[in-house]
Parts: structure tokens; sequence; C-alpha cells
């Protein structure tokens, strides 16, 4: 099938490529855009490794085809932290707590991180564990990484400045899925 | 895997989707949310030659209230009914089983109409639509139907749908008064697809007998199943704790499961039962006003 154009933002820059239908945004901006940060595991929307944000809202890239997302906003873990700057307090705080071992699994649980602490600056264990339900770790256990975001919504909280919202983390879009 | 190759449209109206998915035929597909149809294209199980994109789709993603009805747009995101201000308390049963669909991320693109259309034996929104009265509208080359989706669903991943027709629109009724509602499941980690999940609904009367039930359940056979006698025998009596267990026990003839890696046909009768008990006891304590709902935002 013949590639088409595509045009979005991605981590605040504008940038464009091409794609057949059928590549998903995973492969979109791993493979055209070199942005491997994105990781794939299971490519069916199990593992939860590609999940980045779109329009504010954390989604499987691998169950989206990169013709959808034609103009829209997306964030990836490489937008978290600026190249040459400190982490990003969620990833300070991952890095801390050991929230991560091999990493494979890292910024898939980062971008999920991003959307719960812009929807909920404090969270409680349930909470953090409801929304981290649909990401796989295989080394951690994941009782570090409920420790790391409840560290990670404390910093947060003390930086205020607007919280997690602000418009470096999880900006929230107009018009994006789930309003 | 990779999807196969295919082509895409991305119709900006309702009248161009439905005439591409006419000119098609059984080649094409609508590719709404994409979190049921993308990973069967995945694993090939599906290779439509056209998908449909009905994201770019106008006018199909309202959710609001009208009256006692909850009108719910095809194309609204499953996360946007979760984030229905108040919903954990017009409409508990509604509030936990959505909260129990995949994660956050495969609700915030999962549509409603989507999940009806793929009629999954777990999904929970089957039943909620059994549950609350649901019916579809339905829109196809023929004109627009009303379809209840009692009748829409048939067996697994099967429904009466036409390959050119769309869901657009579901049709909700939220009992009120003294009524009181649950969805409870049996699932292997949260987030998975339900083993078993019942879906219960009390209504009383001032005296506190059982003016309306409602018994719903998932995972038990080919499609959602109203337990129809289990609700006969709750209506016109007083909700006692043997009421309940009588309850309970008559779903077992409602039901069909088969046996699968996650549990035997026998193990899913069991849980169907004791599911159903625990459900109605929520639902009879929140009716009687000793029990609240969810507060609705998770
Ligand atoms: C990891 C994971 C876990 C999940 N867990 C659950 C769960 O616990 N419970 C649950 O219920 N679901 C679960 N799902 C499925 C999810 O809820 C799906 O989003 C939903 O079933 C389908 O909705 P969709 O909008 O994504 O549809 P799509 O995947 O886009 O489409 C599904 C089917 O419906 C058709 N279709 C879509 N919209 C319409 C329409 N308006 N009219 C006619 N046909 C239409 C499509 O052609 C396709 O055949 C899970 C999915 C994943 C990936
Ligand atoms: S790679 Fe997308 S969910 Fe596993
Ligand atoms: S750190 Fe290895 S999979 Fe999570």
């Amino acid at each position: 099938m013949a590639r088409r154009e595509i045009e979005l933002r991605v981590n605040g820059r504008s940038l464009r490529g091409s794609a057949e239908p059928r590549t998903t945004l995973a492969d979109f901006l791993r493979d055209e855009l070199g942005l491997t940060g994105t990781h794939l595991g299971c490519e069916h929307g199990v593992c939860g490794a590609c999940t980045i944000l779109l329009d504010g809202r954390s989604v499987r890239s691998c169950l989206l085809f990169a013709l959808q997302a034609q103009g829209s906003e997306l964030r990836t873990v490489e937008g978290l932290a600026d190249p040459d700057g400190p982490l990003h307090p969620i990833q300070e705080a991952f890095s801390e707590h050991h929230g991560l071992q091999c990493g494979f699994c890292t910024p898939g649980f980062l971008m999920s991180v991003c959307e719960l602490l812009a929807d909920d600056p404090d969270p409680g264990e349930q909470e953090i564990r409801a929304y981290l339900s649909g990401n796989l770790c295989r080394c951690t256990g994941y009782q570090n990484i409920v420790a790391a975001v409840q560290a990670a919504a404390g910093k947060l909280r003390e930086a205020g400045a607007g919280g997690p919202g602000g418009s470096r983390v999880a900006p929230r879009g107009t018009g994006g899925p789930g309003g | 895997m990779k999807p196969p190759p295919f082509e895409y449209v991305a119709p900006a109206s309702l009248e161009e989707a439905v005439a591409a998915l006419g000119e098609h035929g059984d080649e094409a597909k609508a590719l709404a949310g994409g979190q049921s149809l993308v990973p069967l294209l995945a694993f090939r199980l599906a290779a439509p030659s056209v998908l449909v994109d009905l994201n770019g789709v106008a006018g199909l993603d309202h959710l609001g209230a009208d009256g006692d009805r909850l009108v719910i747009g095809a194309l609204a995101r499953q996360r946007a009914v979760e984030r229905l201000p108040g919903l954990g308390r017009r409409c508990p049963m509604l509030a936990e089983a959505v909260a129990q669909v995949g994660h956050v991320a495969i609700r915030n693109r999962g549509t409603v109409g989507g999940s009806l259309a793929h009629a999954d034996p777990a999904a929970e929104w089957p039943a909620l639509a059994l549950a609350l009265d649901g019916e579809c509208q339905v829109v196809g080359p023929r004109g627009t139907r009303t379809v209840p989706v009692e009748d829409l669903l048939v067996s697994y991943f099967t429904t009466t749908l036409e390959p050119d027709e769309l869901i657009t629109e579901l049709r909700l009724t939220l009992p009120g008064g003294r009524v009181g509602s649950t969805f409870v499941e049996l699932a292997r980690r949260h987030g998975d697809f339900a083993i078993v999940g019942v879906g219960a609904l009390l209504g009383l009367t001032s005296d506190g007998s059982v003016a309306l039930a409602r018994l719903t359940l998932i995972g038990v056979g080919e499609r959602a199943v109203r337990a129809r006698r289990a609700e006969t025998l709750l209506e016109g009596e007083r909700p006692s704790d043997e009421l309940l267990d009588e309850a309970a026990a008559a779903v077992d003839e409602a039901i069909s499961p088969t046996s699968d890696l996650h549990g035997s046909a026998g193990y899913r009768r069991q849980v169907a039962r004791v599911l159903t008990r625990r459900a109605l006891a929520t639902a009879r304590a929140r009716a009687e006003g000793k029990e609240e709902g969810p507060d609705g935002q998770a």
C-alpha cells in the first residue's frame, strides 16, 4: 500500500514522516522518527511497554496506526528530561527507589505515571496499582515501582508550580480521548 | 506480529462511513478504538482489505443524561463514561463495571460502540446494557433502526449487525428511587477479562420488598445473559437472606459455561452462584441506604 505523509508534534517539536496504513504508531516513532525510547513487547496491547501520551492521555502506541496520529500532540519518554539536563522527578524517583532493573518496561511505566499524577497529585497505593495494572514488569515485583510513584508524587507536590500537569509532563490536550 | 496490508479510509461523516462500508461489503471493517480489532489484525485473525476509521466521524462521541436515560455515542471512550461526575452514586453498577474494563490506557481509546459490536462473551458493556434495558441505534444504507441489546447479541463475537451497519448510540435506562446495584468480577489480575462477572440491581418499594430485580452474567457462555428466573423469584418478595440464596442458585439454569484454561465449566458455575449471592447482598445494602456506592472517580 502506498505510503502517506504524516505531520504531528512529538515532545513539543513538529515532525513529519511517511508510513503505510498498516504501520503502527509505535513502529513509526521507532523506525521512521528514530525515537526508540518507546519499547515494544507484545505488540497486541497487553504489556504496556509502548505506552505514550496522545493529547495528554495514555495510549498503547502498538494499537494505533501512524496515520491516526496525523496532527496530534504526542509525549514519549524522550520528552521527560532535556537531553543535557537533570532527570525528570519521576525518573529520579524510579532510579532512587529501584523502580527498574533491566529497564525494558520503564518508558511505558513512566508515561502511565505522568497521566496518573496529572489526574491525581496524591494517589493512594490502590489507585497507583489500578493505574499501573496495564504495565507489566518482569523484574521488579512492582513493590519498588509503587514506592517510586509515591516518592515522585511527593517531589512534584513539593516542587509545586502547578504540579505534574505542568506543560513538560502531561499537557491536557484539547479534544483528547476521554476529554 | 504486524498487521497485514489494508487500505485506510477516514470518513468525516456518518453517511460517508456507511457508504464506504457498503461499497466494500465483507472486505471492510470499521475501526473505532482499535483495542480489540488491532490485536486481531496483529495475530492475523482478521485481514480486512479496507479499514474505515470512525475516529474522524463528527457527532458520534456525545455522552449525557436525558431524564432517566444515559445516552452514549458509539465513539464515546469508555474512560469518558467512567469520568462522568457522580456516576458512582447514580449507578454504582455502571461505575464499577467500567472501572474493570482492561486498563486506563485501554479505556482511553476503547469505545462503547466497539465493545458492543465486538460482543466478547466476557466483556462488561453487553451485560451493563442488558441490565439497564439498553437499546442501540443502528444506521446502515437501508436507514436507521433501534435494536434492543438483547436482540443484538448472538454468540461469541457475533451480533445481528449487517457488515454495512454501524452502531451510532447506546441508550441506557437508569432506574431511580430506592435502587441499589453493583458489578462484581473474578479475574486473574485487575484489568484482565473476567473469568465470571455479575451485575445485580435491586429496586425496593417503600415497604422494602423487591419492585425491580436485574441480574446479568458474563464469562458463562457464548454471550452475556440475564438470569430471568432468578429475577422473577426476587420480584414482589422481601429480600431475605434465604431468598437471595435461592435467587443465586437459580442463575445456574441461565448459564452455559464451558471449560478453558482459566477454569472448568463446573468451577464457573460455582463462581457464578457465589458472586451472584455477594452482588445481591451489596445491591440490597445499597438500596436500603446501608452502604454507599463508589464515588465514581478512579
Ligand atoms: C489488554 C486489553 C485488555 C482488555 N480488557 C477488557 C476487559 O476486561 N473487558 C472488556 O470488555 N474489554 C476489554 N478489552 C477490549 C476493549 O474494551 C475494547 O476497546 C473493546 O472491546 C472494543 O472497542 P474498540 O472501540 O476498541 O473497538 P475496535 O477494536 O475498534 O473494534 C472492535 C470491533 O467492533 C467493530 N466496531 C467498532 N465500532 C463499531 C460501531 N460503532 N458499529 C459497528 N461496529 C463497530 C469493529 O469493526 C470491530 O469488528 C481489552 C483490550 C485490551 C487490549
Ligand atoms: S507492545 Fe504495546 S502493549 Fe505490548
Ligand atoms: S525492569 Fe525489567 S521488565 Fe521491568
